[in-house]
This record gives structure tokens, sequence and C-alpha cells, in this order.
């Protein structure tokens, strides 16, 4: 078991045009710090120095992390993980 | 109940008790009726609340023409009340919105200005931007940056609800200017301690997040991330599906988003009951199922309905 994280169009190129990877870790942050070395450069498009990106939305199981602990949450084997860019609604 | 006009008759909605659909006698939901207003949905709110600062602030006088980006409700209420009130409107829309959502619109005398599909509203606030640019004589209520929205719901859905309900521990609705969240949000939490304000968005498919940059993205001005408890991502799956329960099981006839809140009211109401705490679950009917009606999303298998919305903006 792993970790799923669906990737956004915009950033498939960075995965080879995959829509979903595979990653490890105990935190959202050594998630993307995993994912990282087999997709160089991830990371950076989804984290700056004060943490997540401002249009970069991140959902573990459908919940936003800002509200779970940011790059702290914890996630396990199992867990779903979606990054979406911010879009308006209304 | 009697009114001078139909303007005067907004608000003052329903709140109905969910009897089937609660999960325990003492962890209950309850539907905020916001289809039960002058044009069909909860946006008469904030609509008829930016007309009435804008003619109070003499930004809108008589012959103006109002300009708003809007994915349908909110340009079907300005539409409804600038027609009353004297104004040309104009709608900066996604093109892949429902059809009933046009013909409503041009019932009322609107002019659509369509905008890509691609990039769904983020390119209809970029397109209804070039344009308030280009004429300076329109007016932009701007839905996702007015005070009078977010106020709108801090003056009346929010005491309609503490008044019907004292006894509310949780508020759901839908994430799109973020008003309703704000506005009900605000007054809840300084009137109800503890209170949860939850907020349910909608996961479209892959068309509307095709941004070309992952900087180009959009929040409302409107937002304040320090008022919400937390957020779910709701996908057409799971909307749909809550959807067909809420008519099923309580009657209840609402477009799709309705859906995607009462999916996230349901996720507050399980856990409640797992941690053994009474609730009280408000959740907003943001409008009926009539607009919706040609997207196929009451007939056919989910998975058939939700092939149907692919690419389509469904909140």
């Amino acid at each position: 078991m792993a970790i799923e994280v669906r990737i956004p169009t915009i950033l498939r190129p960075l995965t080879d045009g995959a829509k979903a990877v595979d990653g490890k870790g105990g935190t959202l942050d050594e998630l993307f710090t995993d994912l990282d070395g087999r997709h160089p450069g991830l990371r950076a498009r989804l984290v700056d120095d004060k943490g997540l990106r401002k249009f970069v939305n991140v959902y573990l199981n459908d919940e936003d992390v800002r509200f779970i602990g940011g790059l702290d949450a914890a996630v396990a084997d199992g867990d779903s993980v979606t990054i979406l860019p911010a879009v308006a609604g209304g | 109940m009697r009114f001078d006009s139909l303007l005067d008759s907004l608000g003052g909605t329903p709140l109905v008790g969910l009897p089937r659909l609660s999960p325990a006698a003492d962890v209950r939901l309850w539907a905020k009726l916001e289809d039960r207003n002058p044009t069909g949905s909860v946006k008469d709110r904030p609509a008829l609340h930016m007309i009435a600062k804008a003619e109070k602030d003499g930004l809108l006088t008589p012959g103006c023409t109002i300009l708003e980006p809007t994915s349908g409700n909110t340009g079907i209420s300005l539409a409804m009340a600038a027609k009353l009130r004297g104004y040309t409107m104009i709608c900066v829309m996604p093109e892949n919105t429902s059809s009933e959502r046009r013909q409503l619109l041009e019932m009322w005398g609107a002019r659509i200005i369509s905008s890509p599909a691609a990039g769904g509203s983020n390119e209809a606030v970029r397109v209804a931007k070039g344009l308030a640019a280009e004429n300076p004589d329109w007016v932009m209520l701007y839905q996702y940056g007015n005070e009078a929205n977010a106020l709108a719901h801090y003056e009346t859905t929010g005491p309609e609800i503490l008044a019907d309900l004292p006894t509310v521990t949780h508020f759901v609705a839908g994430l799109g200017t973020t008003g309703t969240l704000m506005g009900v949000g605000r007054y809840l939490r300084e009137q109800v301690p503890d209170v949860r304000i939850v907020a349910a968005e909608p996961r479209y498919g892959e068309l509307v997040y095709g941004l070309r940059n992952i900087d180009e993205g959009f929040i409302p001005e409107l937002y304040d991330e320090s008022v919400l408890t937390t957020r779910f991502s709701v996908g057409s799956r799971d909307a749909l599906r809550r959807t067909r329960e809420l008519l099923e099981q309580e009657g209840i006839f609402a477009g799709i988003s309705t859906g995607g809140a009462l999916h996230a009211a349901l996720g507050m109401a399980a856990k409640a009951v797992k941690a053994g705490e009474r609730a009280d679950i408000v959740f907003v009917v943001a409008d009926g199922g009539w607009k919706y009606l040609s997207t196929g999303a009451y007939g056919g298998t989910l998975e058939e309905a939700e092939a149907r919305l692919e690419g389509q903006l469904w909140a």
C-alpha cells in the first residue's frame, strides 16, 4: 500500500503525463519530498518558503489540508491526496 | 404573508428537518430552502443587497448598465432586479453551463457574453474585468469581492437560522463566491459558541482546471479562511448521489450543488454520532433542480449522469 496522489493537468509534464502517482511519508511534507525524488521540480510548484503556495489546494481524503495541519498533516498508507489549482465558483 | 412587490418578498425561507436522512434522534439535519426566493436561488440575497447598496451609494442610477461574471444564478437574480429597476444587464458566463440558465437570463432581458469553457469561472472573471476596464460607465457589482454579498447573509440568512434553530451546531454550504459561508459564518460565530462552519467545494472535471499556469488561480477577495472550521472537496459522483437521496428520501427536488452540501453535512453528522455528541446541522439548498433537468442529472444510472456532467459547471 502507498498514498495515491492525484495530479492536476497543468503539473502532469512533471509526472510524465501520469494522472496519479504513488508516494510515501508520515506527513504531507515528507510525501512531497518523496515525490520530488522521482518527479524533480514537483515540490517547488506546490510549496514555497511560506508553505503551500497561494493558488494550490491540497485535499487529504477530500478535506482541505489547510484546516488539518497544512504540510504537517499526518498521512498514512491508503490515504488519497488530490492537488488542484484554486478556481472561481459562483 | 403579504409583500408590496416581488423584491420585498426576499428571504424568510423555510428551515425543514430531514427525519429520514438524520442518523439519530439527537443528530439532526435541517435544510434551509433557499430555492424559495424571488428567482429561485440563494443568490437573490446577495444580488438584491448589492443593487440596493449601489443605489444608496449613488453608483447605480436609472439607465445604467450592470456587468457581472456569473455561472448563472447571480446573473438571473440581477437580470430580474435590473428589469424591474430600469437597468441594462450584461452577464459574462462560461459556455459550459446549462441551457436553462441561458434561457432564464434571456427571458429577463439580459445580454450574455460567453467566456471559454476551459478555465470555468476564472475565465468569466477575467473577461468581465477586461470589459469593465474598456467600458468605465458600466457598473460591475463583482460578487466575488463585494462586501454587500457576505453582508446580505450576515444580516438575513444567519439571523433567520438562529431564530428558527437556537440549538444549531453546524452550518454547511457550497463554496463559490464564499459570500454565504462568510456572512452566515461570521454571524453564527458571534452568537453560538463552538459553532462549526463547513464549506463544500465542488470538484469539477479536468477541463475546468485547465489553467495555463498554477499561479493564475483565483481566490475570491471575500474569502477569509479563519471563518471556516473546515472545507471539503466534493466530486460530481457524490453530489449527484446525495441530490438523488434528498429527492427519494425527503422529497426535496434540489440542484446538484445542494447534493455536495448534503454530502459534507452527512459527513459531519457521522462524525457527531461516532463522537457521541448531539448536533443540529443546517445546510443550504441553494436552488431547485429545475435548471439542471437538461443535464440528465436525475435519470439513468449514477455513472451515466456523472459522465454527462463531465466538463460542466454544475454549481
